[in-house]
């Protein structure tokens, strides 16, 4: 019998397709915008997947934990292991999508979730949107993630192809979007980014007053949601607010908070009525005049939280273990490398440029 | 569900596949379920309307069909029983009643199109007059909905129940169907304005699948998504910020403005256009062009039978020949003849039927006073470019310029200009600030316009600038090869197939990185959504 002939326009379309979708595959890659010396952040979700080893704490959070707590430092100084998944206005369900694709990879013994996220109770922005979401792997929580962030003009197609939300791109292609297409430098320590620089802190606008100052029950529901997924896990679920001068945390959400971690057995600490205590001082422990600590700050902060980590929880001293110890070891360097190097920028030019 | 959403492509994707996948025979009722979920899409009040007109222009269009048959059957009946001016009294009388019936669903639906879509109009001008008489009265306006296609689909039906009245057309005996032909869903939103005679049977007849035809239409479709988005979409910033800001775009900007709405609104309307014919050609149905390179005409006259024709001939057929041979038209002509002279007699008919034929033209339009004097700008420039078509042949005579290249080109880019130069009644707020702008243009000319840091004023990148002038040299070789050796897509498909597919894949790729959507742009409504 005759074996049935495939069309000859099938099969030019069909390589006609294949033709296409690489070549797409291509210009998606080169389209993406990269974040490599600009807006760095947009890169702190992505370098998880680079990790070898896991962790024993994990913090999720906004700016709050990924520019204030140093991994690092606290490996120093306690041998904790410890991972910051956090990026730029990383909203509470994007904080607990975030956890779900971590506890994918990795069950820590600690989960550390910083409360100021809480405050926004829908989607805000597509640009923040995105430098939380783009980084994650295709999985159920990066769904999720995008169909609980996404703004009014926002479309999941434009998630599942980049392209068809950066291809307005092609005119600003540098010669950075070919150089890193498919590989890119690692800029962040364990998820920390760090900073040297100083800039004391400065006045600000006096707080707004708010018609109501209850917590979003939206943005409440996912941190219900991050306790009870740590409670079946088995993982210690704590909650913080990082030192900061502003944006203003009021003293209604803070009782909010601390009720709920009251009702649940939960710590929660908000660092910023206890930084004369932990040693912050906003004339030099801030870069940006009193929103986010430099590294000065960070390490303060995360010496005194890693020692309440260390007393409070059953956390290996990995500072002896050969297998982490040699990954730490070149993570310690690179940390002291890019300390130096932005030291020397800060001298020869007056500020940070390339960080 | 705009042309250019995501949820469209999604949309007549499926249609698409469903359309081959079904048996032959559910192939029309699947549009027409398309059709009315698209519609019931945009807002389910709409389909309210649209069944209306269905309904009363189908009921009408069997009682206009009914008498016909009664006529015929007594006329048989009674052959050689009854004398030739009984006869024709009967075709008379039953004329009659089809006239009255006819006259029924003509107001019946044209009276909805003139409730939605002019009774504020109406109440705004109403409301100027008090005014202008000190009258502190003031009519309110009205909550309408507006909806989308309306115009297009009302004169579609008025036309068919026309033909059928007329008897150039028999009346369609399934409600389904003619509810299909008066809401196919790719024409129902910028038109063609189609025939009943031209686009049912392609409609109604069963396809198969044929590699040829759906390469083509999606060949079209492509096209048509290359000029929205690439062009329009790019171009419509520029536009806006021109004719948005009139206090601070003077003098040459307003030229430039002009101009640059004149390629977008071609990008838009052509581009809207060809996505229409292309998705019905995907799916072997054939839908009357719309346009024929209307910006390569030498005259307004030729470009008016080159843009937007089933508008321009639907007009024609059914305003224009109606009233210049109607009763009392004769009778004007006829006085005029008598007090005027033959020459006067003879015009009178063509210029009072001229006159509401762009009226009506510009009316239909929009519900403002700058598209009914576009209209009539249209009509002046028309009779003024008739009455001195002697002037003209004398011109060309005398210099033997009307084979000349250059003169040729001459007469296009007159064309173009006087076209766009009319075209500025869509682009400003009002009437009065129109004309002052086109006087500015003169009277605040500055070459400061031109410079590249004015461009880049304007919203557009120079990356922009450069993209829509290769587009610009794209559309006018694509126009001018069609000009000359008629369709490219016949080029393209005579050519190896290695070009074929490169140059489908190309023109992918090319909508995809260089259209103006998605987040940053704003997704732009058709310009011809709006009518």
């Amino acid at each position: 019998m005759k074996a049935k002939k495939f069309p000859k326009w099938a099969a030019a379309v069909a390589v006609l397709a294949a033709a296409l979708i690489l070549i797409l595959f291509f210009l998606q890659k080169l389209l993406m915008p990269k974040y490599m010396s600009d807006i760095v952040e947009g890169n702190l979700v992505e370098e998880y997947y680079q990790e070898t080893t896991d962790h024993e704490v994990v913090f999720v959070g906004d700016c709050e934990v990924y520019e204030n707590f140093s991994p690092i430092e606290m490996y120093r100084d306690y041998g904790i292991t410890s991972y910051i998944r956090g990026s730029a206005q990383q909203l509470a369900w994007q904080s607990y999508y975030l956890l779900e694709d971590t506890l994918r990879y990795e069950t820590p013994k600690v989960v550390v979730f910083n409360v100021l996220a809480l405050k926004y109770n829908e989607p805000q922005s597509e640009a923040y949107n995105r430098m939380s979401i783009d980084g994650m792997k295709w999985s159920g929580s990066k769904i999720g993630a995008i169909r609980s962030s996404m703004t009014e003009k926002e479309n999941m197609l434009d998630y599942i192809f980049p392209i068809l939300r950066y291809h307005s791109r092609w005119s600003e292609l540098s010669s950075e979007d070919f150089r890193y297409m498919f590989h890119k430098d690692k800029l962040f320590h364990n998820g920390y980014y760090m900073r040297v620089d100083v800039r004391p802190a400065e006045g600000f606008p006096e707080p707004e007053i708010l018609a109501d100052y209850t917590l979003g029950s939206n943005a409440m529901s996912y941190l219900d949601k991050m306790r009870r997924l740590c409670e079946d896990r088995g993982i210690a679920f704590v909650l913080v607010k990082s030192p900061s001068l502003y944006p203003y945390w009021y003293e209604e959400w803070d009782q909010q908070i601390a009720d709920y971690a009251e009702k649940y057995g939960l710590d929660y600490f908000n660092y910023e009525k206890m930084a004369d205590e932990i040693g912050i001082d906003y004339n030099t422990d801030t870069y940006d005049a009193g929103l986010h600590l430099n590294l000065s700050g960070a390490e303060k902060l995360s010496k005194y939280f890693g020692k309440y980590l260390t007393e409070t929880y059953d956390l290996t001293d990995y500072r002896e273990d050969p297998e982490y110890k040699q990954v730490y070891e070149e993570k310690i360097q690179f940390y002291e490398e890019m300390k130096e190097a932005q030291y020397e920028e800060l001298e020869k030019y007056g500020e940070i440029i390339s960080y | 569900m705009l042309f250019t959403s995501y949820s469209f492509i999604g949309f007549i994707s499926a249609v698409f596949i469903l359309y081959y996948v079904l048996p032959k025979k559910c192939q029309w009722p699947l549009l027409l379920i398309a059709s009315y979920i698209f519609y019931f899409i945009a807002s389910p009040s709409y389909l309210i309307f649209i069944a209306a007109t269905t309904v009363s222009t189908y009921l009408v269009s069997r009682k206009l069909e009914n008498i016909k048959t009664e006529q015929d059957a007594y006329i048989k009946e009674n052959k050689g029983k009854i004398t030739r001016d009984e006869k024709k009294a009967y075709k008379a009388k039953m004329k009659g009643k089809q006239w009255k019936w006819l006259l029924v669903c003509l107001i019946f639906n044209l009276g909805i199109l003139a409730v939605l879509k002019y009774t504020n109009f109406v109440i705004a001008n109403i409301n100027g007059i008090l005014e202008a008489f000190h009258s502190t009265n003031e009519l309110s306006f009205v909550n309408l909905i507006l909806p989308m296609g309306i115009s297009f689909y009302t004169f579609q039906t008025m036309g068919y129940i026309i033909d059928v009245y007329r008897g150039t057309c028999k009346a369609e005996k399934n409600l389904f169907k003619l509810a299909l032909f008066v809401s196919f869903f790719p024409q129902l939103v910028q038109g063609p304005i189609s025939r009943f005679h031209d686009l049912a049977q392609s409609l109604f007849e069963e396809h198969a699948f044929d590699t040829k035809v759906v390469s083509y239409g999606l060949y079209r479709i492509l096209w048509g998504y290359f000029k929205k988005v690439v062009i329009a979409d790019r171009i419509l910033t520029a536009v806006n910020e021109i004719i948005q800001n009139p206090e601070v775009y003077q003098g040459g900007f307003v030229f430039v403005g002009m101009m640059f709405y004149a390629f977008e609104l071609y990008a838009d309307f052509t581009g809207g256009i060809d996505i229409t014919i292309g998705i019905a050609q995907t799916m072997g149905i054939t839908v009357t062009e719309n346009f024929r390179r209307p910006y390569l005409s030498k005259n307004i006259k030729e470009y008016w039978k080159r843009w937007h024709i089933t508008m321009g001939t639907w007009f024609t057929d059914y305003i224009f020949y109606p009233i210049s041979v109607c009763k009392p038209m004769l009778k004007i002509s006829k006085f005029s003849r008598e007090k005027f002279g033959d020459g006067v007699g003879k015009r009178v008919p063509v210029y009072l039927s001229s006159f509401v034929v762009w009226f009506t033209t510009g009316i239909w339009h929009g519900a403002s006073w700058n598209f009914i004097v576009w209209g009539l700008m249209n009509f002046v420039v028309i009779m003024i470019s008739q009455e001195l078509e002697p002037l003209y042949r004398k011109f060309h005579h005398r210099f033997q310029v009307k084979d000349k290249k250059w003169y040729g080109a001459f007469e296009i880019i007159r064309t173009i200009l006087l076209m766009s130069a009319i075209r500025m009644f869509d682009c400003y707020r009002d009437v009065p600030l129109t004309f002052q702008m086109f006087g500015n243009m003169f009277t605040h000319f500055d070459i400061t316009a031109f410079t590249a840091e004015a461009f880049l004023g304007l919203g557009l990148t120079a990356a922009d600038y450069l993209l829509l002038f290769i587009c610009l040299i794209i559309v006018v070789a694509v126009s001018l090869t069609e000009e000359r050796k008629g369709s490219v897509r016949n080029l393209i498909y005579a050519s190896p197939a290695v070009w074929k597919y490169l140059i489908f894949g190309v023109m992918i790729l090319v909508v995809i990185v260089f259209g103006a959507y998605g987040i940053g742009y704003d997704q732009s409504q058709f310009i011809y959504n709006q009518f």
